[in-house]
């Protein structure tokens, strides 16, 4: 099974906090793929489906993310999720 | 009477929640650090253990019920973590190496609290204090002590702590104390954002610690002060600011139970913009003149699958029955290609926001778009809806759409359903919409201000520096169009609002105003400060 990766700068100004790793950590269940992340280059791998060693990164802005995903619906899990990020998790003002 | 023994003494801290308070000054006990147990085996330890973290979780989703949404976020995230069977794998392996449930637990949570405390950001520090309160709830549940329940203090009492854990704040009545001065806490902390949020006075950091029982205290979270045994001088001039404060509060208070009028004489109608209904509070919708926005993002986004028409309808029904006959504006689906919906499928785009989105998307995807309209037609029989189209830029677009409404009408309607066609509005953010509003004969107009702003200086807010400068709704270029179409609708009588993020500042309010606005649509949080803004809009100052 051959994994996807991308990655995404994380540009919400406090990093990846409470509510922000609630929402990636719940998105990331919502797919049955393998999802994993890290926040360096030569960093650790953590599930991404776990806030625990998501939030255990301590990610600030700037950092960027690298996504990987294996098995079913990969790509479009990755997709969601780099976009959940590029959208600051949609904690800005709500453009009306 | 006894003369005060007790000499004046002053301490500081970091306003973490601004705010005065005067009272009776009372230390919380810090909550129990140790716990004595006999360990049975191994088995019956684990068992203990998922019992009570099982008792933790159902404790936190009564919480989360019962709490506004912002006290709900915090405890979801730390109902989040409990769920995660990585926060409790050291626990559960000292206890197959023999150790008793309570001491494994506070163990492996003390190292987590650990790395948190010794992280180089406040804010990441902060989330010890989650990890702290997840601890001793899940202590409590261990030895069958009762958690925070509420406790009792005299009014207005100002509480002394080395911190407070989000739990054991939200078991508090702040309606009847005064505040809390805490010597560990930060501003970062989430019992700060509750504090913030609910206007509770809050300092944290406080350097040095009142010995003794001192009586009497005055919490200055403005300039971050604890003065504790204030003498006679101390204690006039706070009662005079505490006094002004409450003035401040009452005045906005008194605004928001009022209808808004200006000092002219004429009459604006304020209504506010929901997101999620139910983080709305009743008091908020009854001192509104309605609902002049109501997205429906929420039904959609970051479900597992799309909504059904009935859970929609039921949707659409509860809040239009909670206004209870005032006139509820919901705007139909609006979304792009940045924000993914369970089960829809779109391609990529590079510029998503001049994309497939709003009414462009739910006419290209009737599957999507049909069971709201079928919702929205059956929520409006005798109930005061109107409906608002997102993203119109064209006259086609608004006799399309006016289709679709057409035949979900005539289907319910072959299928027995009652069923009625809700005023069509449109969202005026597009230039073209705006330029053109000559050409969109629709039942009424809503200037959707910060995407108008967006689109017309071409700026995106969420950009920095020079860009976020460009996005300025006050530009001659935004007001101009503004202008215009107020006069349009005056001209046809169909009535015009605003709604966006300008009607908040009280400069640009005058200007709105004198373009011949009568109409708004402002945030809940926003809705007394704007009343009053309203009332004090002094057009020779514009």
């Amino acid at each position: 099974m051959t994994a996807v990766t991308t990655s995404v700068t994380i540009t919400h100004p406090i990093g990846l906090h409470a509510r922000p790793a609630v929402k990636l950590t719940k998105l990331a269940k919502s797919f049955a793929a393998e999802i994993r992340l890290r926040g360096s280059p030569n960093g650790e791998w953590v599930d991404a489906k776990s806030i625990v060693k998501v939030m255990g990164l301590k990610l600030r802005t700037g950092t960027v993310l690298e996504l990987e995903a294996k098995g079913e619906a990969a790509a479009p899990a990755l997709a969601a999720l780099q976009s959940l990020v590029e959208r600051n998790f949609d904690e800005a003002a709500v453009g009306s | 009477m006894k003369p005060r023994s007790a000499a004046e003494q002053t301490y500081r801290g970091k306003p973490a929640s601004p705010g005065l308070a005067m009272g009776a000054l009372v230390r919380l006990a810090a909550q129990a650090q140790t716990v004595a147990e006999t360990v049975e085996s191994a088995s019956a330890e684990k068992v203990r253990l998922e019992g009570a973290i099982g008792q933790a979780k159902g404790e936190l989703s009564a919480l989360i019920a019962a709490n506004d949404a912002m006290g709900a976020d915090i405890l979801e995230f730390q109902r989040e973590l409990l769920d995660d069977s990585a926060l409790a794998e050291a626990a559960f392996a000292a206890i197959a190496g023999g150790s008793g449930a309570a001491t494994a637990w506070r163990r492996a949570l003390g190292e987590q609290i650990a790395a948190y405390e010794s992280a180089d950001d406040d804010y990441f520090r902060a989330r010890a204090g989650d990890l702290a309160d997840l601890r001793d709830r899940v202590i409590a549940a261990l030895t069958g002590a009762s958690g925070a329940t509420s406790e009792e203090f005299p009014e207005g009492t100002i509480l002394l702590a080395d911190d407070l854990t989000p739990s054991r704040f939200l078991a508090m009545d702040w309606q009847r104390l005064g505040g809390a001065a805490l010597t560990a806490g930060s501003r970062a902390s989430h019992v700060a954002m509750l504090a913030r949020a609910r206007g509770v006075p809050l300092l944290t950091g406080l350097q040095g610690e009142p010995v003794g029982l001192a009586e009497e205290a005055v919490l200055d979270a403005q300039d971050g002060v604890l003065v504790v045994s204030p003498n006679a001088g101390t204690r006039a001039l706070y009662a005079k600011r505490i006094a002004a404060a409450q003035e401040q509060h009452r005045r906005a208070q008194a605004a928001l139970e009022q209808p808004a009028v200006t000092p002219a004489g004429q009459r604006i109608e304020v209504m506010v913009n929901v997101d999620d209904p139910g983080a709305v509070a009743d008091e908020i919708l009854a001192a509104s003149d309605g609902v002049g926005l109501m997205r429906t993002e929420f039904l959609f986004i970051g479900r597992p699958r799309l909504p059904t028409e009935d859970e929609q309808h039921a949707a659409y029904v509860r809040i239009l029955d909670r206004l209870g006959g005032k006139p509820v504006v919901i705007r139909t689906l609006d979304v792009g290609g940045d924000k993914p919906l369970p089960g829809v499928n779109l391609a990529a785009e590079t510029n998503p926001f001049l994309g497939l989105r709003g009414i462009r998307l739910c006419l290209e995807k009737p599957e999507l778009f049909r069971p709201q309209v079928r919702a929205l037609l059956r929520a409006g029989v005798n109930r005061a809806l109107r409906v608002m189209l997102p993203m119109i830029a064209t006259a086609d677009e608004l006799t399309e759409t006016r289709q679709v409404f057409a035949a979900c009408l005539a289907e319910l309607r072959a299928q027995g359903m009652p069923a009625e066609l809700p005023p069509l509005g449109i969202m005026v953010e597009t230039p073209a919409a705006a330029i053109a509003i000559d050409l969109l004969d629709a039942a009424f107009y809503s200037i959707g201000s910060n995407d108008l702003t967006q689109y017309v200086m071409a700026a995106a807010r969420d950009s920095g520096g020079r860009v976020a400068a460009l996005n300025d709704p006050g530009h001659p270029a935004v007001m101009r169009l503004i202008k215009h179409v107020v006069a349009h609708g005056q001209a046809n009588a169909r009535p015009v609002s605003l709604c966006g993020d300008m009607a908040s500042d009280p400069a640009l309010l005058k200007r709105l105003l004198a373009t011949g606005l009568k109409r708004l649509s402002v945030a809940p949080a926003a809705l007394g400060r704007i009343k009053l803004a309203i009332a004090e809009a002094d057009p020779d100052h514009g």
